[in-house]
């Protein structure tokens, strides 16, 4: 048995009394969600806050939405529900791509989507989803709500513009027609952290051009989440594998990996590059299947 | 009738073929463990008991400055700080290994591993203790580590024992077997030689339970109790009264369930001695557990071989010899268990399973800044090392001369009518139909169907390995004229009582940490005497209770003390012919015996059931001379050699050419353990077996950074196979009875690990044919696939 340092506990009834409590205990008071990065981090004594504030029960924050172009996700949305979600996999299949593969179902039934994007770890999964989708984030604080893009919530590993008084409340996924999306991950073992793992979400033209791409990838350092000059280009194009392997080149050249026990910096570039090209072609056959489907 | 329905006490004895005997039976201590009723070590709780937490060091080498514990005993709760100081004072600072070395309870001039123990805190709760060790204020000075085994003995090299009066150097112990110059002259006439830089890398058992003791010391009578996580409970209480000077009969050793063992509860850690004096400074019960990243970073690990290989062999694939070095990394103290005679073990099986004209190892000994302990994990041993080596040496010479590896291994097989055989390292196989085994994996697999799936699916650039590897172990250690560990003879007691209503009590020196003792045992006194498994307790993992005998490792419980329960059951049985003939008025020679019951030669009518001599042993039937008045018995059984499982295993893989991402697709594996007792376990520890082995060719690696930091100190770093990884496995099995056994069984705890993981490898290497790779290291993750498809070799950190 791991055991963290001891800590106060106050569970939030309230979206506001979660903020009050942030507010009465400062600094060293933390949100505690699903409690599947906290919790480790405070067993292995890298994370020693003063004070937990419970939002488990704040029912109103799980919820996945479609309104209008926008899939608005609840910041408490477990990783099972958008695992679990046809309406998710229907708009945005690099979700359940990515949710497959995350940790284990133990994890899974309690981890959430706001934790995940707020432990801001750079191998986490969603937060390449995220970048991918181009999202956006609604955060709430004493005074009162405001929105960031996703490129800018991470200020580096670990570290968010989210302030300690303030919550993450919603994850807002823009919905766009005629694109598709995939994701996929290499690692070591089923419930590993990526080795490497890529996402694309791709809109295509009425020429059966690549309209607009975004690819991210993760775990190897790359700055700002995605691979801007591999999508550039590629946008435009006709889609082939031609096209793939110069869109692999480019991201494998633009990431900056670190070799590590989960395997050595040429073989993750090489991921980059590999798994940049399997994501975009699946994602070309995913927008032409259901195109194909509705014709 | 009543709502209620009536269920059978034991489902077991329901099922139509119950076994009275050998057989398919579902194991006895199931329910206990299916309803969350087993009782483990963190399940004792007694009175008053204290909580310990240990401090370790951050630090691979360094030298100890000074430790300040003032601020530590002052946090509410805690009764004691105990310090190395503390412990010199008791003479108990440092202590025997199971290797004639000594190593330090609690650090007192350099701390000489990332983990080690320098500190004890006893406290009135986990929290308490755990809390108090931030508060302890530790000044080290840093020393440069030694990580690499390899330059371990170089000139410059820091030495790491400097406690050790004249040491100038690592260097623990050269080793030889087998005859240096016969081998040096066959492999100069040999047509062809293949060598290999073959490293079985630092891996660790991780049993599902970490280890852990209570201590409880009665100040009025002296008496020590201590419950531990051990698969030797006798060995430890000799051990504890040699070393703590306690009297023996004072220490009573209780080794409660214990959620796994594999090697990893063998020997006595510091937490446990630390225990002790916790429980004797405070005068109150002390607990301490350790946590998972502890166990990982600090109990013993197993393997670290670097193993240099060559075979010598004809153009036409018959192997001459084999010959190797190797480098053997002990980390910080040399605590490995094995027999005394043998300081790497077995390794000496290293000629695996074929009919050699020479061979020759020679091994190492190194100190490193690591964590000490070794020969862990299910190895036999050593025969883990010993099988890799020359199983995948094996494929590297059928490689070299495009022979097919079923082909090369069925050519050179020992042959059945070769058995008893003498190896050229000493030993002597008990028996083995080698041949028989290898075709029948053969069959279960497709192997030449196998072989054409691969031919075209090379064609498309797919890459699919076929991996084959025949392993023989030796097990059941064994003969007293030869094993001892630290002096103590490895024999094994056992003792039977049966009560007058004919059920029986058997009492056993062995301690199971998983594998079905109570099922297993149970049912080799019912096949020998004829009494229901389920009207058999076993007893064990108590000193108090149970006779003398070293424990359980090295698969050696039904070699050992399998033999000892046989012949103790004999023993009882003859006893019943005895009162028997005398409650039959007859002669003993007279009787017949049948599962359960004698009767008079030719009169079967006239009979007596064991429950009936039991009745009678107890009661009023006029005994004869010198028969007293039980059916009672016990025995040692010293084991004239040991046995030799053997099994043929096949494994296919399928590599996704673009990530190196490994697939084990079928697994066959046909073991032969001699007598099978009960199926259901044989194929439940092959199982087991089997989804190690693909651990450690995949996944599994303690692996260090360059200033000895531990990279393997969760199970975040340190992976363990889930169903995911594995497939359905594909058994089978041969019965080739070990001929000097008792019921000639030859035990089967660890073949599958010993024999998978070449088998893993061998499908790998064999998959990346197109790219003419000849050899990689384990773990075979993603990264490593794909360098070697690169044509580059990815060295573990500390070689
Ligand atoms: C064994 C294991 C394997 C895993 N494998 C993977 C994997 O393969 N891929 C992957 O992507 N992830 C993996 N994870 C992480 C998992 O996805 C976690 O669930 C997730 O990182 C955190 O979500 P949580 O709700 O548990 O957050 P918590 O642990 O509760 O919180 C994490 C951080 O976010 C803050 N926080 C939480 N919610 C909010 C909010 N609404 N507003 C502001 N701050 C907030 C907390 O204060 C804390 O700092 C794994 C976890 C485990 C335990």
């Amino acid at each position: 048995m791991q055991i963290p340092a001891a800590f106060e506990y106050a569970r939030a009834e309230s979206l506001d009394h979660a903020l009050q409590l942030l507010a009465e205990h400062g600094e060293e008071a933390r949100v505690i969600a699903g409690g599947h990065s906290l919790l480790p981090m405070m067993k292995l004594r890298l994370a020693n806050p003063e004070w937990l504030i419970d939002i488990n029960d704040l029912a109103d924050l799980d919820y996945i939405t479609e309104e209008g172009d926008t899939l608005r996700i609840g910041a408490l949305t477990r990783h099972v529900s958008l695992l679990e979600s046809d309406a998710v996999a229907g708009l945005f299949p690099l979700v359940r791509d990515a949710e497959k593969t995350i940790a284990d179902p133990l994890v899974r039934n309690r981890g959430t989507i706001g934790g995940s994007l707020c432990q801001a770890d750079p191998a986490e999964d969603l937060s390449t989803v995220c970048h991918v989708l181009r999202t956006e984030l609604v955060i709430r604080g004493p005074n009162g709500e405001r929105t960031v893009p996703m490129r800018e919530l991470h200020r580096g590993p670990y570290e968010t513009s989210v302030e300690q008084n303030e919550i993450l409340t919603e994850i807002r996924w823009p919905i766009r027609p005629r694109s598709s999306s995939a994701y996929t991950k290499v690692e070591r073992r089923v419930g590993d952290w990526a080795t490497t793992a890529a996402g694309a979400c791709l809109t295509m033209g009425d020429a059966g051009q690549i309209e607009d791409v975004v690819i991210g990838l993760t775990a190897v350092g790359l700055d700002g989440g995605t691979a801007t000059r591999a999508e550039d280009a590629i946008r435009g194009q006709q889609p082939g594998e031609e096209l793939y392997a110069e869109a692999g080149r480019l991201a494998a050249e633009d990431c900056n990996p670190v070799g590590d026990q989960r395997g050595t910096e040429a073989y993750k570039r090489h991921l980059a590059d590999e798994l940049t090209q399997r994501v975009l072609r699946k994602a070309v056959e995913r927008v032409n299947s259901t195109a194909a489907a509705r014709s | 009738m009543t709502a209620i329905e009536e269920r059978p006490a034991n489902p077991a004895a329901a099922a139509e073929n119950r076994p009275i005997g050998f057989g398919r039976l579902q194991r006895k201590e199931d329910p206990r463990f299916i309803r969350g009723k087993g009782h483990y070590l963190d399940d004792v709780v007694l009175p008053g008991m204290l909580h310990g937490a240990m401090l370790r060091s951050p630090y691979a080498h360094a030298k100890l400055i000074s430790i300040d514990t003032s601020a530590a005993l002052a946090h509410p709760g805690v009764h004691a700080v105990i310090t190395g100081k503390d412990l010199e004072g008791l003479n108990l600072a440092w202590a025997p290994t199971l290797s004639a070395d000594v190593m330090a309870i609690l650090a007192t001039d350099k701390v000489r591993f990332q983990g080690q123990e320098v500190a004890f805190v006893v406290a009135d709760d986990r929290y308490s203790a755990r809390d108090a060790l931030e508060l302890i204020d530790v000044e080290y000075e840093a020393l440069p580590p030694v990580i690499n085994a390899r330059k371990a003995l170089d000139a410059d090299a820091p030495v790491i024992r400097t406690d050790l009066e004249g040491r100038t150097d690592n260097h623990i112990f050269d080793w030889e077997a087998g005859d240096a110059a016969e081998t040096d002259a066959v492999f100069a006439r040999a047509d062809v030689v293949v060598t290999e830089d073959i490293v079985y890398p630092r891996v660790h058992p991780a049993p599902m339970e970490t280890c852990g003791a209570v201590a409880d010391y009665d100040p009025i009578d002296g008496k020590l109790t201590l419950w531990e996580t051990t698969q030797a409970p006798h060995a430890h209480r000799t051990l504890y009264a040699i070393v703590a000077g306690i009297p023996e009969h004072k220490i009573r050793v209780i080794s409660p369930d214990i959620g796994g063992g594999f090697g990893n509860k063998v020997g006595i850690y510091p937490g446990y001695v630390c225990a002790v004096v916790g429980s004797i400074v405070t005068g109150k019960p002390v607990k301490w557990v350790e946590d998972r990243s502890e166990n990982l970073m600090s109990t013993s690990f197993a393997r670290d071989y670097l193993m240099h290989g060559e075979v010598a062999a004809t153009n036409d694939g018959k192997i001459l010899a084999v010959r190797t070095t190797v480098l053997a990394d002990h980390g910080a103290f040399n605590a490995t268990a094995q027999p005394t005679k043998y300081p790497a073990g077995f390794f000496h099986i290293f000629t695996g399973s074929y009919d050699l004209e020479a061979a020759h190892c020679k091994v190492t000994g190194v100190y490193t800044n690591k964590a000490p302990g070794g020969v862990a994990y299910a190895c036999s041993f050593r025969v883990t090392e010993a099988v890799y080596l020359v199983e995948r040496m094996v494929d590297v010479l059928a490689l070299k001369l495009g022979i097919d590896p079923a082909e090369i291994r069925l050519k050179n097989f020992i042959k059945p009518e070769q058995f008893p055989y003498q190896n050229k390292t000493g030993w002597e196989y008990d028996s083995g139909e080698y041949e028989r085994a290898m075709r029948m994996a053969m069959d279960m697999a497709g192997y030449d169907e196998l072989r054409r799936e691969q031919a075209e699916k090379r064609e498309r650039g797919e890459l699919m390995g076929i991996g084959v590897t025949f392993f023989t172990e030796t097990v059941g250690a064994g003969p007293r004229k030869h094993m001892d560990i630290v002096g103590l003879g490895m024999a094994d007691g056992a003792e039977l009582r049966v009560h007058p209503t004919g059920k029986a009590v058997v009492r056993l020196s062995v301690q199971s940490q998983g594998q079905g003792h109570e099922t297993t045992f149970a049912q080799i006194v019912s096949e020998e005497i004829g009494i229901p498994p389920e009207d058999i307790e076993v007893v064990h993992g108590d000193t108090d209770n149970t006779p003398f005998g070293l424990g359980t490792y090295g698969s050696r419980s039904t070699p050992v003390s399998g033999g000892a329960v046989a012949m103790v059951t004999r023993k009882v049985r003859d006893k019943a012919r005895l009162i028997a003939a005398a409650m039959l008025e007859t002669r003993p020679e007279d009787l017949e015996w049948e599962k359960g019951r004698f009767f008079v030669k030719g009169d079967p009518s006239q009979g007596k059931t064991i429950a009936e001599i039991a009745m009678g042993a107890h009661g009023t039937v006029t005994l004869p001379e010198g028969v007293d008045g039980n059916l009672d018995a016990e025995v040692t059984y010293d084991p004239p050699n040991l046995t030799f499982p053997f099994g043929a295993y096949i494994c296919v893989v399928d590599i996704d050419p673009g990530t190196g991402v490994v697939k084990v697709r079928r697994f066959i594996a046909v073991d032969d353990c001699g007598t099978r007792i009960n199926e259901m376990i044989i194929e439940g520890q092959v199982h087991g077996g089997l989804t190690d082995g693909v651990g450690m060719a995949l996944m599994e690696i303690i692996d260090f950074d360059e200033d000895g930091n531990c990279l393997g100190g969760s199970f975040m770093d340190y992976l363990i196979p889930t169903a995911m990884e594995v497939p359905d496995w594909e058994t089978g099995h041969t019965v080739t009875p070990s001929p000097h056994h008792p019921i000639g069984a030859k035990g089967i705890g660890e073949s599958a690990t010993v024999g998978s993981p070449s088998a893993v490898v061998n499908a790998v290497v064999d998959a990346l044919q197109p790219y003419g790779v000849v050899h990689i290291d384990m773990p075979c993750t993603p990264s490593r696939v794909w360098e070697a498809m690169q044509g580059r070799h990815v060295p573990t950190a500390g070689v």
